[in-house]
């Protein structure tokens, strides 16, 4: 919950209630952009994602940083990685 | 001292080399500083950053992990909605174990309870539009990180109207805690590890208050094992310098200004409340939300009659000491034998964001690291 998981925005499915898919460690998922559309989001951008919503634009470089070590966590994250991939957000 | 690649944010080399500068510029000054973030402090323990440490610095953890911090009343509160007839109960899988005054949410569970555990407050909310029939009911914990996912999903059920979905709002925030903490006598902190993710949101203006009127630093961290060594070190150097302000080591994700977008959110659904009980820390004035009266339809408090109880912790419990840093994980009484993470009595135990469950599973194999420390323990090499 308190690490997140950076995530790939692949296309924005719905638009007025801000759902986009993104691709999590080979994984596609639906989530929340809500929260940074502000700072402007489209494809190929990459996200910090909270509990299904994306907290923070991040750089390429953050997000494979942040995921090659959040491998290294162990359970904590990979539960939490599971449970995003049961996660079923419209 | 920009860090590109992780194995940059990992090399033992790079570690020992801030060490040595911290070592340097703190002389053997005993110095105290708090993390308030349950990701901190499991990665503080996952990589024995304390053994890398010199020995003079000593990390405290603080009351950032937002299970932790829930007290057992609320616990209480939480299972008594569970088991009322056509309810789906939805909560973090994290909450799922916490023990509440006779048992926990998994309990009630295995009791004919309809309990789900869901990553997101939106799954919750599909929960609701999929079960028209019955009551859908979303546990919401967490600081400031996770509380805009709470907001943006009650705006979203006002607008479509989906009224057989409603929230029990337990969302805490991190500055009142920290007020407590550097208020309270017990305690004599040097400066705050600042935590990475809920800064995300509040930004850093919100610290201000550490530095003006309690003359201590703050470095806002990320989570690699580097950042966290890199903060203390920034720590250290502020106060070599005789300066205490709020840095932000984490510039790669953290802004200034924060997440505007996700305060509006939080603003627009929530408020105060007067105060809150924190379970260590006792009554906190403003230091946890509750829903405003224009989204009553949705709050879970006001619809179901829960029993709103103050129930103290279990005697044996010293979580409320673990979580204001007076006591290490270790020096509690039933660490390790009566609290473990199969049969934890309190909540530092039970997530892994607590303090206790994360050295249990990793710090304890430094105990000897740990030992030599201890001036209290005679030492018998």
């Amino acid at each position: 919950m308190c690490l997140g998981i950076p995530g790939q925005i692949l296309e924005i499915v719905d638009d007025p209630n801000s759902i986009a898919k993104v691709v999590v460690s080979g994984v596609k998922r639906h989530i929340s952009i809500a929260l940074v559309r502000p700072e402007g989001i489209a494809p190929g951008d990459w996200v910090l994602i909270h509990v299904g919503f994306a907290m923070s634009k991040i750089n390429e470089n953050e997000a494979h940083e942040t995921m090659k070590a959040l491998y290294t966590m162990g359970n904590i994250f990979s539960d939490e990685l599971q449970m995003l991939q049961e996660s079923q957000i419209e | 001292m920009s860090m590109k690649f992780v194995d940059e944010y990992r090399d033992p080399e790079l570690a020992k080399h801030v060490s040595a500068e911290i070592a340097r510029l703190s002389g053997d000054q005993p110095l105290k500083f708090m993390e308030v973030c349950g990701g901190h402090t499991h990665t503080i323990y996952k990589h024995g950053i304390e053994d890398v440490l010199p020995p003079n610095i000593d990390l405290i953890h603080g009351p950032g992990c937002p299970v932790c911090v829930l007290p057992m009343g609320r616990i209480d509160d939480a299972i008594a909605i569970a088991r009322k007839e056509g309810i789906i109960f939805t909560t973090f899988g994290d909450m799922m174990r916490v023990p509440g005054s006779h048992g926990s949410l998994l309990d009630a569970k295995a009791n004919g309870a309809d309990v789900r555990f869901v990553y997101s407050p939106l799954d919750a909310y599909k929960l609701a539009r999929q079960n028209p029939d019955r009551q859908v009911v979303f546990f919401a914990i967490g600081f400031e990180t996770t509380a805009p996912s709470t907001a943006v999903t009650l705006l979203r059920a006002k607008a479509e109207g989906i009224k057989n979905f409603s929230i029990f709002c337990n969302h805490v925030t991190i500055i009142p805690a920290m007020k407590a903490i550097l208020d309270s006598p017990d305690l004599r902190l040097d400066g705050f590890i600042g935590a990475g993710h809920v800064s995300m949101v509040i930004g850093m203006r919100p610290y201000n208050f550490v530095a003006r009127d309690h003359q201590k630093p703050v470095v806002i961290a990320g989570f690699e094992p580097l950042d966290i060594i890199q903060s203390i070190y920034m720590l250290v150097k502020q106060l070599n310098e005789g300066r205490t302000e709020i840095e932000n080591q984490y510039a790669r994700v953290v802004r200034p200004e924060g997440n505007v977008k996700a305060l509006q959110a939080m603003a627009q659904t929530m408020e105060l409340r007067p105060f809150f009980e924190w379970r260590g820390l006792g009554f906190i004035t403003h230091s946890a939300l509750k829903l405003r009266s224009d989204f009553a339809d949705w709050d879970a408090e006001l619809r179901f009659e829960v029993p709103g109880l103050r129930v103290a912790d279990p005697k044996a419990c010293q979580c409320g000491e673990v979580l204001k840093g007076v006591i290490k994980p270790w020096e509690c009484k039933v660490f390790g034998t009566a609290c473990t993470p199969e049969t934890p009595i309190g909540t530092c135990m039970v997530s892994p964001e607590g303090a206790c469950a994360a050295y249990y599973s990793y710090g304890r194999f430094s105990m000897a690291s740990e030992r030599n420390r201890l001036h209290v323990l005679p030492i018998t090499q």
